[in-house]
């Protein structure tokens, strides 16, 4: 498969272009296009049945697009690569619903997590290294679960556990993050811990944070994309889009 | 090397057990060999086959825990790769009659000579050498479990469609075995054993000395499968239990994670049906048997499911209760399984071990940890569930 000579791909960090997706003839995604460069951070709004989570199914390997190209890192065609490869490459996804290892002590989830050998007789014949311990307290630290670090993942509160999440993937340590609607549930107080913790992984990774609340969004302060019904209505700040005539239409209803 | 490193991981629970069955392993053969038949103490030569029984259902109970127990993997076929197991140690006793069968043919067996075999069957050669036979007892049940592990585990087969599947393949196999044209004996199997490396299999000694293997098998398979869950390959198995999709998008190859647990699970119930067969003297197709695999499922349930101890302790109880009842009340044994069974997974959903530990846990105060929790609740405002 030879890769289409284009300068924007080679550049991004993620391309995605034409991609169309449907199930049973509703049509998730409708020729979205969007692309993200490297070290950026973004947040994607949108309407329910936007397209969103579909959007993350296809970029992590869990649906298969009909139509379009996704490339990562300017070279890998995502589309020829399953869910474990695509992680390997380093595409960490957080989902919707937190999900950690509720039957796993907090360590024990970042451990489960850390960048190291996943093949398993690498598991099976080695243990926690130094390294990978230094790593668990270092994250613990900036998820503040530090004081949680032997309770059951099940055990925890749910701002908890969206934030053990989000450690699991500082520890995964990828080139690139999806972040689905974390904020979904949490306090005011919880909300503004998570903004904070994510601005502090956008310094050294791409983030895309997919979110429905618009204060949160402001409070990350990046550039915006607006999804409806599965492609790109608006992209910008987002005091542009706000002022974007279809854009309030679509959020206010016709 | 490795087995040294992870004793050091085992608990209060697995060491004592270790010790009781090492213990068992030294006193029963004592009790039933250096005791006279007149002593209270004396075991007699029927229980010690008995218990020696028992244990190689503990030992289908472990392979059995550690792939459904800690992967997820409801596997209703396991009888299949235990009679397997079974077979292949069979096929080695078989060879050994020599000229003592009824048809005095020093190279085929009875049954061959019957139904006018002119040769051996290729799959039968070298099985009167006994470590071919005994790698044959490993080989067989891993080379068919890696096989359907490698198919079902891509395809991403999972829950109740790869607990029916399983369920075919012991199916299957009774089937074909049950073939007079299969070569394996068909309906009566393999049984009139003589000896076994030289000793005869009848001889009170013989039955204490497999007894006591048995227990070793059982004591270094515990030992063996504590160092695979415990490990972090370990953590990541019980991972793919609670959240398979979300292992996947750390980027583990779960199918991978599955197929070697899988594997190393049929081996062990393939060795405890080789140690089976010497036992009780004779391995025919009913041990394919369906009902045979839900039974062991029924014992790691009722012991205590992803504890390992608590299937061994299943298996035992359930089969002591089963020989127990099967002599008094023969025709409700049936009803009392099915109502054991029912009754455990309502009131001791944990089984026997898990309610065993609730019970002892529940006089001391709480846990540091859910102070810890009252705590964070109060500070968040009881958004903790």
């Amino acid at each position: 498969m030879t890769i289409p000579e284009n300068p924007l791909l080679t550049r991004s960090l993620l391309y995605l272009d034409g991609v169309a997706v449907s199930f049973d003839g509703y049509k998730a995604l409708r020729g979205l296009s969007l692309m993200l460069e490297p070290g950026e951070m973004r947040a994607i709004i949108g309407p329910n049945g936007a397209g969103k989570t579909t959007m993350m199914d296809v970029i992590t390997g869990k649906t298969r697009p009909d139509e379009g190209d996704v490339y990562f890192d300017g070279r890998h065609n995502l589309l020829q690569l399953d869910e474990t490869e695509i992680a390997q490459l380093g595409v960490g996804r957080k989902f919707q619903k937190p999900t950690v290892f509720e039957n796993h002590t907090v360590s024990d989830n970042i451990l489960l997590a850390a960048k190291a050998p996943r093949e398993v007789f690498a598991t099976l014949f080695g243990g926690a290294r130094a390294r990978e311990q230094e790593t668990i307290d270092r994250i613990l630290e900036t998820t503040r679960l530090t004081d949680h670090r032997a309770r059951l993942g099940g055990a925890l509160s749910h701002g908890q556990k969206q934030w053990l999440e989000i450690g699991m993937l500082l520890a995964q340590d990828p080139k690139l993050l999806l972040v689905d609607e974390p904020v979904a549930g949490m306090t005011d107080a919880e909300t503004a811990v998570t903004a904070e913790l994510l601005r502090e992984i956008a310094r050294d990774h791409s983030v895309v944070v997919v979110e429905h609340d618009m204060a949160f969004v402001r409070e990350l302060g990046v550039k915006v994309t607006v999804l409806h019904e599965g492609s790109v209505l608006a992209e910008g700040t987002l005091d542009q889009v706000s002022a974007d005539e279809r854009v309030i239409e679509v959020y206010l209803g016709r | 090397m490795i087995t040294g490193r992870f004793l050091a991981k085992l608990d209060r629970l697995g060491i004592a057990f270790i010790i009781l069955m090492l213990a068992v392993a030294i006193i029963v053969p004592v009790l039933a060999l250096a005791i006279p038949a007149k002593s209270a103490f004396a075991i007699p030569p029927y229980v010690v086959a008995l218990m020696g029984k028992y244990l190689c259902y503990a030992l289908l109970a472990l392979a059995l825990d550690l792939v459904w127990g800690y992967c997820g993997i409801l596997s209703l076929g396991h009888g299949a790769f235990f009679a397997l197991g079974g077979y292949a140690m069979g096929m080695y006793l078989m060879r050994q009659i020599g000229a003592r069968g009824v048809y005095a043919n020093p190279i085929l067996p009875d049954f061959m000579v019957f139904l006018n075999y002119k040769e051996l069957p290729i799959p039968w050669w070298g099985f009167n050498f006994f470590p071919y036979a005994m790698a044959m007892v490993m080989l067989v049940p891993g080379l068919l479990a890696f096989a359907f592990g490698w198919f079902a585990f891509r395809s991403r087969v999972t829950g109740v469609y790869l607990s029916i599947i399983t369920q075919a393949l012991t199916y299957a196999l009774k089937l074909a075995f049950f073939r007079n044209d299969f070569g394996f004996g068909g309906n009566n199997g393999l049984t009139d054993f003589k000896d076994i490396v030289g000793f005869n299999v009848q001889a009170d000694a013989t039955r204490a000395a497999l007894f006591s293997i048995s227990a070793i098998a059982l004591v270094i398979a515990f030992i063996l499968a504590k160092a695979i869950v415990t490990s972090k390959y370990g953590k990541a198995l019980i991972a793919v239990r609670d959240a398979e999709s979300r292992v996947r998008f750390l980027g583990y190859r779960v199918e991978n994670y599955k197929l070697f647990v899988w594997v190393v699970s049929a081996v062990i119930a393939g060795i405890a049906g080789a140690l089976y067969v010497p036992q009780v003297g004779i391995i025919n197709p009913s041990e394919f048997d369906p009902g045979n695999s839900i039974e062991a499922v029924i014992w790691v349930a009722v012991g205590g499911r992803g504890t390992l101890v608590g299937a061994v302790l299943g298996a035992i109880v359930v089969n002591f209760a089963k020989t127990y009842f099967t002599g008094v009340f023969p025709e409700y044994w049936l009803f009392g399984l099915g109502a054991l069974f029912v009754l455990v997974t309502l009131f001791l959903p944990k089984g026997i071990l898990g309610w065993l530990s609730s019970l002892r846990r529940k006089p001391t105060p709480a846990p540091p940890a859910s102070l810890a929790e009252r705590s964070t609740i109060a500070e968040e405002g009881g958004s903790a569930q």
